[in-house]
């Protein structure tokens, strides 16, 4: 066996169904993991986890929120690496803190609008007729709008605060995923094991929740993934209007915004969540385009 | 036979309304069916698969089916709401359909397609279900019943897919099965195999079955009468071991179109179409 070329399909029989479900995942995780691109991405979500989880050990009990105004608007340095805000508070633990409000805002926006998405879309497809109609209807509604004029709207209605920012992009963000989920439930409606669950005796529901939703939930995935820089950034846009996070929370957008009027003589207090945010939606990106890529069976 | 039939068919109609005008893919067909094995044959696009998806009420809304009378077990087929109907396919009446790479749910285990029908008609606890599925799937004849209850659809041959299909139509234990071209989509060896096992399983519990197939060798061996259908409309019907008497030129021209391993001809006959017969 030595001889072969290494990964060769020559590879012993797997011993035990787990192992043959493990190489399965191997042999699925390969094409992301040539791509070094999306390994990068992944390496940068995988920090920004790891500094959301440790940020009390990463930031050595620094509080992202304690004000200090003898060290207002200091430089970068050894006390201070991303030096201090107007109010004197160290910019490096308000960076690290705010990756988990970042994560937070992710996390429960795709936890939101998937589930919408999919109950919508799938809704749509398999209901056909007047009830697709409404529904798409009032889909085309909300794609109408600019995404973020959107958000901005509903945050304001809502009142600020991460609570109303992560309904408000939650809102606006739906309607794509309502599309995905309608178009692939109309070609898995028609196919057989549909038929057949209908034979059983199985009402529209049960087919519904347990026989097409499943189904359309791998592509809905992809698309979350495609998405995920895009929330990060209206989180920001909104956290910049002041109509996300409220101070004192350390959230990257606030912070822009907190540095704006000083960006020429203390330009550290806007540039490093800027940066941040920047590196993280990027890594996202990254990441996204490479689960495109592999999942994608045009493009190769 | 005697009793009263289990099926009673008349004047079946399914219409499709098209831009391009309408097309009349059953037309005023009629039959009654008792605890027996009846075939139905006939070419591609003769209305084979739609009399069968018709009643069980399969045909999805722009098409129109209407019927002077449709009967099931005395119940008016016609006028039954979506939850009688849920209630009665699967447990009283059920489908085998042509190709099990379509049929089964590809993201769900066979024994959980199989224990989701029963459940949905006998109140009865997880392990129960689990029994009986294991139950079915030995009655089909699969030789590692616990393997292939945790396998996916895709990880099955097509023989033995085909039986998973049986034994999740039959598990509901239905008084009528329609299989729709069930060996269609298997090789010939397997075919004998699964054709065996239906009919074992019909015969045993008494059920009636209505065989689609285009395999007339088939249907005069498996079934006690025969449908012939042409143009969407019943040409024929005859008893199954008569078919090779039967008078209409169609079914004429279709024996004559079978080729035979006694007599091989370099040449299949052609059946020459009668505009008459669609009169």
């Amino acid at each position: 066996m030595s001889d072969l070329a290494p990964g060769a399909i020559f590879d012993a029989a797997p011993r035990s169904r787990g192992e043959a479900r493990i190489r399965d995942i191997r042999r699925a995780l390969r094409p992301l993991m040539r791509n070094r691109l999306a390994v990068f991405g992944l390496v940068i979500v995988a920090l920004l986890a790891a500094m959301a989880i440790f940020a009390p050990w990463l930031t050595f009990g620094v509080s992202p929120i304690a004000q200090d105004l003898s060290q207002r608007l200091q430089p970068p340095s050894g006390a201070h690496w991303f030096g201090a805000d107007e109010l004197g508070r160290d910019i490096y633990a308000r960076t690290v803190y705010g990756a988990r409000v970042t994560l937070a805002i992710v996390a429960l926006v795709s936890v939101i609008v998937a589930p919408v998405g999919l109950a919508i879309g799938c809704s749509a497809g398999y209901g056909g007729g007047i009830v697709d109609s409404v529904l798409m209807r009032i889909t085309d509604i909300f794609l109408a709008f600019p995404k973020l004029v959107l958000a901005l709207a509903f945050a304001a209605a809502l009142g600020p605060g991460i609570e109303n920012a992560v309904i408000a992009i939650a809102l606006t963000s739906w309607p794509p995923y309502a599309r995905l989920a309608r178009a692939e439930t109309v070609t898995i409606a028609r196919s057989d094991f549909i038929a057949a669950a209908i034979l059983q005796g199985a009402s529209t529901s049960r087919i519904l929740f347990r026989h097409i939703a499943p189904l359309c939930f791998s592509s809905v995935m992809v698309r979350l993934t495609l998405d995920m820089a895009g929330i990060i950034l209206t989180a920001a846009g909104l956290g910049f209007l002041g109509l996300g996070a409220q101070p004192p929370t350390a959230e990257w957008g606030a912070m822009v915004a907190a540095g704006r009027d000083a960006i020429f003589d203390q330009w550290w207090v806007s540039t490093i969540p800027g940066l941040a945010i920047f590196v993280v939606s990027l890594g996202f990106n990254l990441i996204g385009d490479g689960l495109r890529d592999v999942f994608d069976p045009r493009s190769s | 036979m005697s009793e009263a039939p289990l099926l009673e068919v008349e004047g079946l109609d399914v219409l499709y309304r098209g831009r391009g005008g309408e097309h009349r893919a059953v037309r005023d067909v009629s039959f009654t069916l008792g605890r027996e094995r009846l075939g139905i044959v006939g070419e591609s696009g003769s209305g084979k698969s739609t009399t069968g998806r018709a009643l069980l009420g399969l045909i999805p809304p722009p098409a129109i089916v209407t019927a002077r009378q449709l009967k099931f077990q005395g119940q008016d087929l016609t006028q039954l709401s979506p939850r009688a109907w849920q209630a009665l396919r699967g447990r009283r009446m059920s489908m085998v359909m042509q190709d099990p790479r379509y049929s089964l749910n590809p993201v769900l285990t066979i024994g959980r397609q199989i224990m989701e029908t029963y459940r949905l008609h006998h109140r009865a606890g997880a392990a129960e279900a689990k029994r009986r599925a294991l139950e079915m799937l030995e009655a089909v004849r699969i030789r590692d019943p616990e393997t292939v209850f945790a396998q996916y659809p895709h990880q099955l041959s097509g023989g033995m897919g085909q039986r998973a299909m049986i034994a999740m139509m039959l598990v509901g234990e239905p008084d009528l099965l329609v299989a729709d071209e069930p060996t269609s989509a298997l090789d010939v060896t397997v075919q004998n195999d699964v054709l065996r096992i239906l009919d074992d399983l019909v015969t045993r519990r008494g059920m009636g079955l209505i065989f689609i197939s285009h395999n007339l060798t088939v249907v005069s061996s498996f079934c006690d009468r025969v449908l012939v259908m042409y143009g969407g409309r019943v040409v024929e019907q005859c008893d199954a071991k008569a078919l090779h008497e039967a008078r209409h030129p169609y079914t004429r021209a279709l024996i004559a179109a079978a080729p035979d391993l006694q007599r091989p001809r370099a040449e299949l006959a052609v059946v020459h179409r009668d505009p008459a017969w669609l009169a």
